[in-house]
């Protein structure tokens, strides 16, 4: 072939190739730097002592609520996102608009914000806190309050992935099924569901790797009790501005539990969105 | 001449539909205006249209995917007119087919059945049965997406017989389709309704298309049923000029709608002619169209054959006498009839 032809062909110009090393560069010295400093710190003195951390009852606790509240919130906003989904692009009615752009508005304000709020209404003094106390349900400082606080800062994740999937697959499908013989129900579980299974995933993963890691708006509405109303992160935060290593080391072992699991979520995203572009 | 929706074959409709009085509007759009049709049991009847002129609407209401304003939907003699789709009987083909993209063919094919709890074995033979039909059978475990166009809408009918319904509906079924496919699956469907016999009514703005498929077929137009007829009736005895011209090609010959092939090339002048210098020979595959201008400054053009261009020794230029072949089937002055056509 002529040396012309090839040299035109070639993608990587020099430019390219500077281009890539500032990617990388930056890449590196923002992710994957602190990354591995997390690991290096957290087995800097063998497996061990990352095990008594691991094994210890306040870090079990935190795991144990991060993994309840988390999924209470998770399946919340599955519920919510998908049934929002379907109201949102199937009818039109009045309102539409603006309970849609509603459903963003707590991802964009700050987690502290959000926590705040959600005490100016549910604390002791709040809008409904005092009648709920007095029927003996206890939002704010509990397991409740948290799960709020998780809820809205994640609420339009999954409904914002379910959204264009079922836009794009349009109601023929469905009124297939119906003139086929199928009920609403049917139609829902056989048809929708299916349509939307990869997008819904995804949205699911999404919303649960921001769920176990959000740590604003709790810590405004746990008061994180060690072994009482302390997530993971909240645990890592309290550790860390402890004194001494043994704290840190805690710190550092918790932390790293969330990274593998933020890793492992991120491996299932990944997995997911081919899949979903694909079809 | 036109047997429009003749009431003595109501008793024993058997399976046909029966619509009285339909009228749907959008807002201050139209579009049905007392509709009354009758389709045959067991035909193959074709509702033709221009775009817009609400046959599909027609269609939907039929299959309950959308309600009247006022009027009745019988459907096999039971009134149908607000039962949902589900309770209908009717089976369903979608322009852009809308399989289930999700499950293989043979899947979305029992997709019916399977709602209706059919046991395994019963859905496992009529499936196999109905891909048979379809020519579908080595494509039973391939997903929509690795069908054409056109396997995928014999699939969505396969899909919507497999439940036996009383009667078929397709909306515009080759309208998403190239033209080659498109002429294969009209014989094709031809040929299935003479095996199947399921009461069918299709939708179509395709004149060719209704005229080759179809046993019987409803002219609509802004809303209103034009003409309802036999292929050959609605080509040969046009209710109005609407019809006749959106089912076939059609010239104005001394201000009379005619078709370009029913007019005699005259060389020399004879009662009823008209004069006409030819303008223009155009080639168009095996035939040509002799394009020309009258006295009164009006273009007829003929369809003529290659041989009969050689015989008549046409060349542009030149002058000939034309005169229509056929009568013409209504009043030269008559515009559109606004009012239904009589019996």
């Amino acid at each position: 072939m002529d040396a012309r032809v090839r040299r035109a062909r070639r993608r990587t110009t020099r430019t390219a190739w500077v281009l890539r090393l500032v990617a990388i560069g930056y890449v590196l010295g923002l992710v994957a730097l602190p990354v591995v400093s997390v690991v290096q710190h957290t087995f800097a003195d063998g497996l061990a002592p990352v095990w008594d951390v691991l094994t210890s009852d306040d870090f079990l606790a935190a795991l144990r609520l991060t993994a309840v509240v988390a999924g209470i919130a998770t399946v919340l906003n599955t519920v919510f996102g998908v049934g929002m989904g379907v109201l949102l692009v199937r009818y039109r009615f009045w309102g539409r608009r603006f309970v849609s752009a509603v459903i963003d508005l707590p991802v964009s304000i700050s987690p502290i914000v959000v926590g705040v709020a959600l005490i100016l209404v549910y604390g002791t003094y709040g809008w409904f806190g005092g009648a709920l106390e007095d029927a003996g349900v206890r939002v704010i400082f509990s397991v409740p309050g948290m799960v709020l606080a998780t809820v809205l800062v994640s609420l339009p994740l999954v409904l914002r992935e379910v959204v264009p999937t079922l836009e794009e697959a349009g109601v023929e499908q469905e009124q297939a099924a119906q003139s086929l013989g199928a009920s609403a129900w049917q139609r829902f579980w056989r048809v929708t569901l299916p349509t939307i299974r990869w997008a819904l995933a995804y949205g699911v993963a999404l919303s649960l790797a921001r769920s176990l890691g959000e740590f604003g708006a709790v810590r405004v509405v746990s008061g994180s009790v060690a072994g009482e109303s302390q997530t993971l992160t909240l645990y890592v935060n309290d550790s860390y501005q402890e004194l001494g290593a043994d704290a840190q080391r805690q710190a550092f072992a918790a932390a790293f539990v969330l990274m593998a699991i933020a890793v492992a979520l991120i491996v299932v995203i990944a997995a997911l969105r081919p899949k979903e572009e694909r079809s | 001449m036109n047997d429009h929706a003749t009431p003595q074959s109501s008793p024993e409709a058997r399976s046909g539909i029966v619509v009285r009085g339909v009228h749907r509007s959008f807002g201050d759009f139209v579009a049905l205006e007392d509709i009354d049709l009758e389709v045959k049991p067991g035909g193959l009847t074709a509702l033709l249209g221009p775009s817009g002129g609400g046959k599909s609407t027609l269609l939907r209401i039929i299959a309950g995917l959308d309600y009247p304003d006022s009027g009745t939907v019988e459907i096999g003699g039971r009134d149908a007119t607000f039962l949902p789709p589900q309770r209908r009987s009717v089976g369903f083909v979608f322009q852009h087919y809308a399989a289930f993209k999700h499950l293989t063919t043979a899947r979305n094919v029992a997709f019916g059945l399977e709602i209706r709890k059919r046991p395994k074995a019963e859905v496992r033979d009529r499936v196999r049965e109905l891909l048979e039909l379809v020519h579908l059978e080595q494509f039973a475990d391939r997903l929509p997406s690795q069908l054409s166009g056109g396997q995928r809408q014999r699939m969505a009918l396969a899909r919507a017989l497999a439940v036996q319904p009383e009667v078929l509906l397709l909306d515009e079924p080759f309208g998403a389709l190239d033209a080659k496919v498109r002429k294969e699956l009209r014989d094709w469907l031809r040929r299935l309704h003479d095996e199947v016999h399921v009461t069918t009514l299709f939708v179509t703005h395709d004149q060719e298309e209704a005229l080759e498929v179809a046993d019987e077929i409803v002219v609509i137009s802004q809303g209103r049923i034009e003409q309802v007829g036999s292929p050959a009736q609605l080509y040969d005895h046009p209710a109005n000029e609407f019809v006749m011209s959106f089912l076939g090609p059609v010239t104005r010959l001394g201000g009379v709608l005619v078709r370009p092939h029913d007019i005699e090339v005259l060389t020399d002048e004879r009662a009823g002619a008209v004069q006409v210098e030819v303008t223009k020979l155009l080639r168009v595959g095996h035939e040509v169209r002799v394009e020309t201008r009258a006295q009164d400054g009006s273009t007829p053009w003929v369809q003529l054959t290659r041989a009969q261009v050689a015989e008549l020794g046409l060349v542009a230029g030149g002058t000939v006498w034309l005169r229509p072949l056929v009568a013409t089937p209504f009043p030269a002055d008559s515009s559109r009839t606004p009012e239904p056509v009589p019996a």
